[in-house]
């Protein structure tokens, strides 16, 4: 620091007595609101520790006076949120499915709740937006292996599909026909052009005339004769263009040689009966529902 | 000899333009200003624009304005909680919120174009900054006098009489701060009600924050800080240098004419003196607190008081009146040398200012004529973008919202048009017919279906259209049918 306070000449202002390269740091006061609103951070700081959580000790922290927290503030949240949707959640334990579908504030309180539901709980398989993937299906779509009528939508959803953990679960068990040596290779191969043939896919006449009563001796009991599928027992319609696996006949030869049998957790088991019905008419709004 | 006296019949003041540059320090307190009363043409302009924005302001909430049931009968009202602003025979809606835009583009370009004709007539006159001011100086000189006695206020010792003095003065500041916070919030609610609710504290909680918060502001700003937020705070002194020129009417004093200033009619060696005496009845009036006679300064908001003050200083001595008045700098320069003066009204920059006015005015009331009362907006799903159907057809969703801007309930007709082969189904309803319930929005959920075999390449451009029942409007939106790449 200069011993003399030096003003500089085309301000008129002090400097503060740096220096570098003959530059000098002109001395101009801080504004004095923004002096103000400075002490006033610092007054906010310190009484905001007093009263708010804040200082890190060696096994706790400081609570502070009013004791806040956020993990409380979030139970009370959710705690109201509940609260806050009882009456509605009464009226859906109390409505009958078919009734919600005609009632539009019940529908759209049941439709929200089963879009959060889905997203959390659903996703993961069927994606987030419920167009499904390869193995599990697309639920936008008026394919339906086990029903999409309201009451068979929510069985689905309450029992699962073949998880072994719920009695009623959803079940049935395509043979694996070539691993359990129900038919040959040559044989499987007709079988898939004539599965083929049922949706007006590409395919090989000859094989699929040949594939024919090997179909209707294996496969029809559960697919129907003319491949239009039985929901009793989840069997897909081979007619449609939607193939769950995949429609080339490579992998429809797969199929039918190792079987498919998709599985699915019985939701009954982890979801309050309104979530279930919330997520039904959720899953049957999406543009399929029967 | 060099004698000392003042020009007969002419009060001189002891003032010093606290606010002139040279005066001013960034180390120094704010000196404060004492205005003195001014009294002339105009000091009268001045109160009746006072008069007529405060009187806009105050009235304009308590206008009615019948629209029919179910809507507002308030002639201006926002109404953030039904989300749409009311404006006489103007209905807006949120998404129409360029109209806002638009207007206050034209507010600021109408800015520029008085500011290049008139200088800073808005500051001077019009400014709430400036209007309120003037309004806390009324009640400051009503109740502590004028400018002498409020200076021997200030210095006489704290008692019993100056509390008395200082208490009013504050308390009727406070009043009319509160009431100017008080009128704000009835442009944003019914003002009959709200005026009851707020009587008996029943008003929502964002009233009384709001019309604290606008109290504080306009006691502070009005009452104690002033002129400071012309000089420190407010952008438009800076800005406004571009909008001026040497043809723009300024409050000037003629140098050439006052100059040299003296307080006799001739000085000690002989020489004729100017016509200015040299009596600081402009500065001791000036609210800003500086001299007009340093010429343009940015501190200057143009109230003219300066002009009335040294008129009527003029008019005693018998020389001519407007030593300071509303003059062109040109002008100025062309008196000092005799020439006659011409005002140029019309330059690049006004007919600039003037033009795009006109047009972006025009173009709103075009828009606002022509508006549709009712609207589509429709929102392809994108998630999933496309359903593949069991027939190996096609399902898009979207979701439509239609607005009837009309104030009673409409049945429209929702169609597609330019996707061959395709059908519109209407998720929860038979038919394409909407209702829209009055002065509302519905969205509704629609499926369109191309079926299998028809042309459908990754992305088809189409549209919505949306029809009044008696065909008199119509909206459409474009949108597109998504299926497999």
């Amino acid at each position: 620091m200069a011993d003399q306070k030096h003003i500089d000449d085309f301000s008129g202002t002090s400097t503060t007595g740096h220096e570098w390269d003959g530059i000098r740091e002109l001395d101009t006061p801080l504004p004095r609101w923004w002096l103000w609103t400075f002490y006033a951070t610092i007054i906010f700081a310190v009484v905001y520790w007093v009263f708010m959580p804040s200082w890190p000790g060696v096994t706790g922290y400081a609570r502070g006076f009013l004791g806040y927290s956020s993990r409380a503030a979030v139970d009370a949240s959710m705690i109201q949120a509940k609260q806050a949707m009882a009456g509605m959640r009464d009226r859906l334990a109390t409505t009958s499915l078919a009734d919600i579908e005609k009632s539009p504030d019940l529908l759209e309180f049941a439709a929200a709740g089963g879009r959060s539901a889905f997203a959390v709980n659903c996703s993961q398989c069927h994606g987030a937006d419920a167009g499904g993937r390869r193995g599990f299906p697309n639920l936008n779509d008026d394919d339906w292996l086990w029903g999409g009528k309201l009451d068979d939508v929510d069985f689905t959803i309450t029992h699962g599909v073949r998880n072994g953990a719920d009695p009623d679960a959803r079940s049935s068990q395509m043979p694996r026909f070539l691993a359990d040596g129900i038919l040959t290779q040559a044989q499987i191969g007709d079988v898939a052009d004539y599965a083929l043939s049922l949706s007006g896919a590409t395919h090989d006449a000859v094989a699929a005339a040949r594939g024919q009563p090997l179909f209707a001796e294996n496969c029809a009991a559960c697919h129907g004769d003319k491949g239009e599928g039985n929901k009793d027992f989840g069997a897909p319609r081979l007619s449609d263009k939607i193939w769950l696996y995949g429609g080339d006949r490579n992998t429809i030869i797969q199929s039918i040689s190792y079987a498919r049998n998709g599985v699915m957790p019985n939701w009954g088991a982890r979801f309050d009966a309104e979530t279930i019905k919330e997520l039904t008419i959720y899953v049957h709004s999406l543009g399929g529902g029967q | 000899m060099n004698v000392q006296a003042t020009t007969p019949g002419v009060a001189e003041f002891d003032v010093r333009p606290v606010n002139k540059k040279a005066n001013r320090s960034f180390y120094a307190k704010r000196v404060k200003i004492h205005p003195k009363r001014a009294q002339g043409a105009f000091r009268r302009l001045k109160w009746i624009v006072m008069a007529v924005t405060l009187t806009i302001y105050y009235v304009t909430p308590w206008l009615r304005w019948s629209r029919g049931l179910g809507a507002p009968d308030q002639a201006v009202l926002i109404d953030f909680e039904h989300r749409r602003f009311y404006f006489f025979f103007i209905e807006l809606w949120p998404q129409e919120v360029y109209y806002f835009t638009g207007l206050l583009v034209m507010a600021g370009i109408g800015l520029f174009f008085m500011t290049s004709l008139a200088g800073r007539v808005w500051c001077g006159y019009a400014c709430p900054q400036t209007v309120w001011t003037d309004l806390f100086l009324v009640v400051e000189r009503a109740v502590e006098g004028d400018r002498n006695a409020r200076i021997r206020l200030d210095k006489a010792p704290f008692g019993i009489a100056k509390l008395r003095k200082r208490a009013t003065k504050h308390a009727l500041w406070l009043l009319i701060a509160l009431a100017t916070g008080g009128g704000w919030v009835f442009y944003f609610a019914d003002a009959p009600t709200l005026a009851r609710d707020l009587l008996q504290l029943q008003a929502p909680m964002a009233a009384y924050v709001t019309i604290g918060i606008l109290t504080f502001t306009t006691y502070v700003f009005g009452g104690l800080m002033r002129e400071q937020v012309c000089i420190y705070m407010c952008p438009w002194p800076r800005i406004q240098g571009a909008m001026l020129d040497e043809e723009s009417l300024v409050v000037t004093y003629h140098e050439w004419r006052g100059e040299p200033r003296g307080k006799h009619q001739k000085s000690s060696t002989g020489a004729r003196l100017g016509d200015c005496v040299d009596c600081n009845a402009c500065v001791v009036v000036c609210p800003m607190g500086i001299d007009i006679r340093d010429g343009q300064q940015l501190e200057c908001i143009t109230c003219a008081l300066c002009i009335d003050a040294c008129n009527g200083v003029m008019k005693k001595l018998g020389r001519p009146a407007n030593l300071i008045g509303y003059d062109t700098l040109a002008n100025d320069r062309r008196r000092a040398v005799g020439q006659p003066t011409h005002y140029r009204l019309w330059r690049p920059r006004t007919i600039l200012y003037a033009t795009l006015w006109s047009v972006l005015g025009l173009f709103m009331v075009y828009a606002l004529a022509t508006r549709a009362d009712l609207e589509i907006s429709v929102l392809h799903d994108r998630s999933p973008m496309f359903v593949a159907l069991m027939d190996g057809g096609l399902r898009n969703g979207y979701t439509v919202r239609a607005l009837n801007k009309r104030h009673d309930e409409r049945r429209l007709h929702l169609a597609i048009a330019g996707l061959p082969g395709a059908e519109l189904t209407i998720v929860g309803q038979q038919g394409a017919d909407i209702v829209v319930p009055p002065d509302d929005v519905r969205s509704i959920k629609a499926y369109v279906r191309l079926p299998t075999g028809a042309v459908r390449p990754p992305s088809t451009d189409f549209r919505f259209v949306l029809t009044d029942a008696v065909g008199r409007s119509s909206a459409q939106y474009d949108t597109v049918f998504r299926g497999p790449e």
